[in-house]
């Protein structure tokens, strides 16, 4: 087979010592940044762009180092959701909803060995599917027009309900909200400005990255400040390594399923990660239903997101690197460094520069293995990370995600922004209502009116443009099912659910 | 600790002694209006680089990132909290001048900086998919001439913003007129317009040359027009431009450097000066050649009623369109 051929020559290059050692590098620097709270992928790579430069890195051997940075960025974003409750990037906030009730329940160290071995079994599963199906892929990406789009965010949207849903109303009210805050700035169709009132710094919109932050960290540590003064709370227990084989073989099939859901949506260009690891654990809690406790610490809830995301982060490469296009935030500064590495990304990178892109497909297959031999006898020290007491570790990770958000845009004015939404993600919570649908309202709202924007002008005006061809057909569809039949078949389920655990009351 | 700062000091006199009468010394500044990664932290770093190669300036030149409002927040911070600084350069391009032309920056004006020099640039162009029945410009525009509806285009900017405003140049130049009516889908990035054309979604694509590389080498994508003076070098010497065709729409979209405008006149001497020496360089054409940067230089003299002349055509444009009021 010819591709193999290719991947051997790939590892070739990948294993030399020298750029070996950058992927190494990469890859811890990746993990440390990940779970550093407001610096997520993209801003990892990019910090380390300049470093690159400066080392006057060959092509290989600077794309190794970004793309193995990409993939810890992908690993580490965990680690702080599981612990603290805080998403250290954007796609890694679906895990917390499983991953920091498995803490406080004493399983911290089960979260963070099962979600690397996620992590890892979905980086694999992306990779692979990266090399055998990226002309094919590429190829599928490109029926995807506006119609199509919109479908899909519309399913994402659909399938809300099913991510914190104890109370339906609340998570609608906190997406509205999500797709409120994402209309400020200019509007790309009409060019005019929403909701800017000419204050020069919401003239691009509001960064997500400033609201996810604000919502999560700066919350937590209201929230912590709050009940210190209500004399304090518990000291969590850590708990030790309890992972039984048995449970890892268990969510076997939410890894596959996760790995696989995550790659697809990876690979669209502008779904990204995010909607990987989402889509993941709505999926997951759609098929197991009453089966699992999510949003309890359910293993599998902790599992599907991650596999999710980095089963998106090899599946957005697919775009970039057979299009020129990027799938997601981080790929677009990926692909800004190879344009200035004079490498023209496009539908002949394949062929005219293999041994870069075979290079860096055999970099994250290396870099993978790097990080779940890092991460997992490293649970001990991001254990110990958390043992150390929220008052002294909730005002580091502050001060760490100030400095890191100021280092990416100078501006004093993102700080009070980010202060703001800590306020605002403290009284919401206190309302019980959910942050997570806020940032995908934010994240998917833009997204989703552009495409209803720009089909209805390809149409002229015709609204049944929206539902013409067969692939939008099968996203309503779908859609339509995950909005009626939880309350169609949820209750019918629910009523064998417990009939079935009486029987066996062994559930997890 | 003082001797050797003092025997550097007398080093730096003595380099610069056959250099102009001002010299940049200690931390000189370039502003990025962008996030790292952008066109413009590209203008930074790798003007920034030259500049120290060629001994231009004897420190390192600091690339500060100041992202906000496309530039808008950069452009404000400049005229508002630097206006004397002699040694800062910001970044600029086509897409600043096209909001300062819109009035994108509330209270600014082109007028309210100094603008030094460019650096080369990159040239719009029309293109469509492959299988498309457009076979050059005139066909293509004849058709929008006939039913300004009839041809969708998708770019990389927001509605207004200066991929948008390519077509209209062309489409104006070619007699259409109900500008206002054609469509006109925006994309995040050139990229994402490209895909959506490549794939027959959308009919045809405006954007950069650098951005259409990919696509024109493997074939997917027809480049109708370039819309420049002249053919372009190299590899895009095939190409056909606008005028040719008869059609007489030129798009460069520029790189340069604008400065505070109450800066000293030595100072703004010295970086006209010092863009020109670096302009000339061979290794800024080495960077040029690798960026897909084609050459694009007004005379020192000339950038400044180049850019306000500039600004003027897209502020008369954008009230034609109906953007401005």
């Amino acid at each position: 087979m010819e591709t193999l051929g290719f991947l051997m020559e790939g590892f070739a290059v990948a294993l030399t010592p020298y750029n070996l050692m950058f992927a190494l590098f990469g890859a811890f620097a990746g993990t440390l940044i990940g779970c550093l709270p407001g610096l997520g992928p993209a801003n990892g790579v990019a910090i380390l762009i300049p470093l690159a430069f400066a080392l006057g890195l060959p092509p290989e051997t600077a794309m190794i180092l970004l793309t193995s940075v990409y993939a810890g960025a992908m690993y580490g974003g965990r680690i702080s959701s599981i612990l603290l409750n805080i998403p250290g990037d954007e796609p890694a906030m679906m895990t917390c909803l499983d991953g920091y009730p498995m803490a406080q329940k004493g399983r911290a160290a089960d979260a963070l060995a099962i979600s690397a071995i996620a992590s890892f079994s979905g980086g694999l599963i992306g990779t692979i599917g990266l090399i055998m199906l990226a002309p094919v892929l590429a190829k599928f990406a490109l029926s995807f027009g506006p119609a199509e789009y919109f479908a899909l965010f519309l399913l994402a949207f659909a399938t809300l309900g099913g991510i914190t849903g104890k109370n339906p109303m609340k998570t609608v009210i906190a997406a509205t909200l999500g797709i409120m805050i994402s209309t400020v700035g200019i509007d790309i169709s009409t060019g005019t400005q929403r909701y800017t009132f000419g204050v020069l710094e919401l003239y691009e919109g509001i960064d997500f990255i400033l609201a996810i932050v604000g919502l999560f960290a700066i919350s937590e540590l209201l929230f912590f400040v709050e009940s210190r003064i209500g004399g304090g709370r518990k000291k969590m227990n850590v708990g030790k390594l309890t992972l039984t084989f048995k449970e890892l073989v268990s969510t076997i099939p939410t890894q596959l399923r996760g790995g696989i859901l995550g790659f697809i949506s990876g690979v669209l260009p502008g779904a990204g990660a995010s909607l990987g690891s989402f889509i993941s654990y709505t999926l997951e809690k759609q098929v197991l239903g009453k089966k699992g406790n999510f949003g309890e610490g359910d293993i599998r809830g902790v599992v599907a997101p991650e596999a999710g995301n980095n089963g998106a982060s090899s599946g957005a490469l697919v775009p970039m690197l057979t299009l020129g296009v990027p799938g997601s935030g981080t790929t677009a500064v990926l692909l800004a460094m190879l344009i200035s590495l004079n490498i023209t990304p496009g539908p002949l990178m394949f062929t005219q520069n293999a041994d870069i892109v075979w290079g860096v497909i055999a970099a994250l297959l290396i870099g993978n293995v790097l990080l779940l031999v890092l991460n997992i006898p490293l649970i001990g020290f991001f254990v110990r990370l958390l043992s150390v007491p929220p008052m002294y570790l909730l005002p580091i990770v502050t001060m760490v995600a100030f400095v890191g958000i100021y280092s990416i845009s100078n501006s004093t004015f993102d700080l009070y922004f980010m202060v703001a939404f800590g306020a605002a993600g403290y009284f919401l919570r206190k309302l019980e209502i959910p942050v997570v649908p806020i940032i995908l309202g934010l994240l998917l709202g833009p997204e989703m009116e552009k495409n209803l924007g720009h089909a209805l002008v390809l149409s002229d005006g015709d609204w049944s443009v929206l539902w013409a061809s067969t692939l939008a057909k099968s996203f309503w569809l779908v859609a339509g099912l995950s909005l009626v039949l939880p309350y169609v078949v949820g209750p019918l389920l629910r009523r064998r659910m417990n009939a079935a655990m009486k029987e066996s009351p062994t559930s997890d | 600790m003082m001797i050797k700062r003092c025997l550097s000091f007398v080093a730096a006199a003595a380099f610069s002694l056959h250099a102009t009468a001002w010299q940049p010394s200690g931390k000189v500044e370039c502003i990025a209006p962008s996030d790292p990664g952008g066109g413009w932290d590209f203008t930074c770093r790798s003007a920034g680089n030259v500049l120290r190669d060629l001994g231009l300036v004897d420190g390192s030149v600091q690339t500060v990132n100041m992202a906000g409002a496309g530039g808008g927040v950069a452009y404000a911070h400049t005229v508002s909290k630097r206006a004397e600084d002699d040694k800062l350069i910001v970044a600029a391009s086509t897409a600043t001048t096209t909001r300062l032309a819109q009035k994108q920056f509330p209270g600014l004006d082109a007028d309210m900086v100094t603008w030094i020099g460019a650096l080369g640039a990159d040239y719009g162009v029309i293109a469509v998919g492959k299988d498309s029945r457009y076979e050059n410009l005139n066909q293509l525009l004849d058709a929008v001439k006939k039913n300004p509806k009839s041809v969708k285009f998708a770019g990389g900017s927001a509605r207004g913003g200066w991929d948008h405003l390519k077509v209209l140049i062309a489409a104006k130049a070619a007699g259409a007129d109900q500008l206002p009516a054609i469509p006109y889908l925006s994309y995040n990035n050139g990229g994402e317009a490209m895909t959506q054309v490549v794939g027959g979604q959308v009919d045809a694509f405006t954007g950069d040359i650098s951005e259409v590389t990919g696509f024109l080498s493997s074939g997917d994508l027809r480049v109708l027009a370039v819309l420049a003076d002249e053919r372009l070098p190299g590899d895009f010497a095939d190409i056909p431009t606008a005028k040719e065709q008869g059609i007489d729409a030129v798009g460069p979209n520029w790189r340069g450097f604008y400065m505070p405008k109450g800066a000293s006149s030595e100072s703004k001497e010295y970086w006209r000066d010092a863009i020109n020496t670096l302009y000339a360089s061979d290794q800024w054409k080495k960077v040029m050649k690798a960026n897909g940067l084609i050459p694009f230089h007004p005379p020192a003299g000339e950038f400044n009623a180049f850019v306000k002349q500039q600004v003027q055509d897209i502020e008369d444009l954008s009230r034609e369109i109906g953007l401005l009021k």
